[in-house]
């Protein structure tokens, strides 16, 4: 098998278009003339791209059902609050902080709860959610329910490459050998472990990972956000972020981009009627699942392939 | 024809999606022009999500008071205009209707949010921009005050909670003319502590004697030993400045405990649950501080207004969303002017307003108003009210 360069032209170009995004929308806040609420809007994107995406590689990737992200982000948030409040440290420390925290956490509760599959893991993943909420609920070095102060830190530089490592580290993962096997055990777990996959070692893999990124997420978000509450990551958040995956297509990296970008940015535009903003949300959702149940994307990835030349294509 | 139908619901969908875009978009470009005849002020409530009811209530309210504003004229010769947007009750979504109200609608001032956590978040983005922002209802301490410096432009319409327990002590000292008071507090609130300190400090400078303090902790279903020592200290009234879910046990074993006096709460006693965790006639002899009374006579105006237009009582979130809208007409019209500095000093400077339960002045030094607490008694298993306190 030939070893395909770095320097291909798909990746070339990948490059040259996710620095045509950053500069085009970074001149255009720097001029002002990206009023501020798009500028905001834009950073949350970032922020539940990262989420989805690191959920997608639990519940898409290897086939997991979790349905406690909120918590993992929580846990991030708060760590990461603390290290630029109380410690006054960078705010790439407090970010990098925030995801070791949320993977140590998902590790340790990974361990026990991905013995068991489908519906109770779905209630173990649950419980872990409301179990961080009200722990920090509960302590008063972290503000207790009253919520932490966390000044505005995070800027449009700072989500948007957070946001490219993120799936840069994802994607490569998925495409690695712990990722095939993390696909296998997603597609027959039996036939995985028959085969010689350790199938426990990649579910608790997986777990952390996705855990580590959510914790990043949660740092920009504590750290763009001028104040979070423990209430701010209940399950309903967990949800939220779930139903991003499933509407881009689980399975799908582009897929959870697109569901995090869709959801988000409807969010927004449905602000001035809140009243019906929740139908809105709720009637694409169930027509969604009525017409395309795989979602958006399925389980394709949207890719720069085609521009390759035949002989590349054959090759990766 | 599955196809059909499913290509006009998505028709449909993006249709609405582009009116909501259009909606937003052309506020935008009517807030530019401050000359147009509408006079713009936002409010960022919690019109959705877990405490869905302060904002609605407080919406209705503000709502009634505009129309009132508006039918005298408005306000510097220009209509006032509501923007409302909603916080969904989390802080996050707090930042960001701040944002939409203040850099894309233009408003001149804001009136929000009812949580402390919800005007924290908001209160960054009123203070970058330097427009005024006022909560009717964030009592926590750090909302207008942090570190010992006032925040600018930010400012309630409330009392914080510790004054609840200094308005107690007063009633104590000075209504029920009693010598000799218990404590008995939530170990684990700010809320209860920062008012048994109030109370205790208040009442001993009228004279008064503090024969015993206990503790309990939010949760806890048996407070007998606590009162019975509390009993045997033979205490003349006994302040417990709590929430109702404890409140009401206490009450009911003391009572059982043949314990008769009177006893003392702040707001976190009002709720209509209380009347089921103790009897109506061991409520008897209860009274607690509270920010407005329906049936004081000084609202009656305002009550017959609302529920007028509403066909409803207004509860304590509507009365302080009402008086927090009119003290920021009230500074607009003294400043004269839109500007957020001008709107800010005459705030700052806002003496005498005729408030619903009374005269309203803003203190410079920390953005609290001084104003009137009402205390209410309970009688056979109704919210009576009694009489105001004023500061001293």
């Amino acid at each position: 098998m030939k070893r395909v360069s770095i320097l291909n032209r798909k990746n070339a170009l990948t490059l040259f278009l996710v620095i045509v995004i950053y500069a085009v929308i970074q001149g255009l806040i720097v001029t002002d003339i990206l009023p501020p609420l798009y500028t905001s809007t834009l950073i949350q994107v970032c922020i539940y791209v990262i989420l989805a995406a690191s959920l997608n590689l639990i519940n898409g990737i290897t086939g997991q059902f979790s349905i406690g992200h909120a918590g993992f982000m929580a846990i991030g948030a708060y760590f990461a609050g603390i290290v630029s409040v109380k410690f006054h440290g960078p705010l790439f420390l407090a970010l990098l902080a925030g995801g070791i925290v949320a993977a140590v956490a998902g590790f340790i509760v990974g361990l026990p709860t991905l013995r068991l599959r489908g519906d109770y893991l779905a209630i173990a993943t649950l419980g872990l959610g409301q179990i961080v909420m009200i722990i920090f609920q509960n302590m008063d070095y972290f503000g207790g329910a009253a919520g932490m102060q966390v000044g505005r830190h995070v800027n449009w530089s700072w989500a948007f490459w957070g946001t490219i490592i993120s799936l840069v580290v994802i994607h490569n993962f998925v495409n690695s050998t712990h990722g095939r096997a993390c696909i296998s055990v997603r597609e027959n777990e039996i036939a995985a472990e028959a085969m010689g996959v350790n199938t426990t070692k990649y579910k608790v893999l997986a777990f952390t990972l996705g855990a580590f990124f959510a914790g990043v997420a949660g740092g920009i978000y504590s750290n763009y956000m001028y104040f979070i509450q423990p209430t701010t990551f209940n399950f309903l958040t967990s949800f939220n972020i779930l139903v991003m995956v499933v509407l881009g297509g689980l399975g799908s990296m582009t897929g959870s981009i697109l569901g995090a970008l869709i959801m988000t940015v409807l969010n927004v535009a449905l602000s001035g009627i809140p009243s019906l903003r929740m139908v809105i949300t709720a009637l694409l959702l169930i027509i969604m699942m009525l017409f395309r149940p795989s979602g958006l994307m399925g389980t394709k990835e949207f890719n720069l392939n085609f521009l390759e030349k035949k002989e590349e294509r054959t090759v990766a | 024809m599955k196809k059909l139908f499913a290509m006009a619901t998505a028709a449909v969908l993006s249709l609405s999606l582009l009116a909501g875009c259009g909606t937003t978009g052309a506020s935008s470009n009517g807030g530019g022009s401050a000359a147009g005849g509408n006079l713009k002020i936002g409010a960022d409530l919690e019109l959705t999500g877990g405490v869905a009811m302060f904002g609605t209530a407080a919406q209705k309210a503000i709502d009634l008071a505009v129309e009132q504003q508006n039918a005298k004229g408005g306000l510097l010769g220009k209509q006032i205009k509501m923007d409302y947007a909603d916080n969904k009750s989390d802080p996050g979504e707090s930042t960001n209707a701040a944002t939409k109200l203040i850099t894309q609608d233009n408003v001149v001032a804001v009136i929000g949010a009812m949580t402390s956590g919800n005007t924290l978040a908001a209160s960054q983005v009123a203070i970058d921009n330097k427009v005024p922002l006022i909560t009717p209802t964030g009592t926590a301490d750090k909302v207008t005050v942090e570190n010992g410096q006032v925040k600018p432009y930010i400012f309630r319409a409330c009392f914080i909670d510790p004054f609840q327990g200094q308005v107690a002590a007063q009633f104590a000292a000075n209504t029920l003319k009693v010598k000799k008071a218990a404590i008995f507090i939530d170990q684990k609130s700010d809320y209860s502590i920062g008012l048994a300190d109030a109370f205790s400090a208040n009442f001993k400078s009228a004279n008064g004697q503090i024969v015993s303090q206990e503790k309990y902790v939010a949760g806890d279903k048996d407070f007998r030993p606590q009162l019975a020592r509390i009993k045997s200290s033979n205490p003349d009234v006994v302040f417990v400045p709590g929430y109702y879910g404890e409140v009401g046990p206490i009450v009911k074993q003391a009572r059982e405990m043949g314990m008769n006096q009177a006893f003392i709460g702040g707001d976190g006693w009002g709720s209509p649950e209380l009347f089921n965790l103790a009897s109506a006639d061991q409520l008897n002899n209860c009274y607690y501080v509270n920010h407005v009374a329906i049936d004081d006579p000084s609202m009656a105006d305002f009550v017959k207004a609302f529920k007028a237009k509403y066909k409803q009582d207004p509860d304590s979130f509507a009365a302080l969303g009402y008086d927090a809208a009119r003290l920021m007409f009230q500074a607009i019209k003294d400043a004269n002017s839109t500007n957020g500095d001008k709107i800010r000093t005459a705030l700052e400077n806002l003496k005498g307003f005729k408030g619903l339960n009374g005269d309203i002045t803003m203190d410079p030094k920390t953005h609290n108003p001084i104003k009137d607490a009402v205390i209410i008694k309970i009688e056979n298993g109704k919210n009576v009210f009694m009489t105001k306190v004023s500061p001293k």
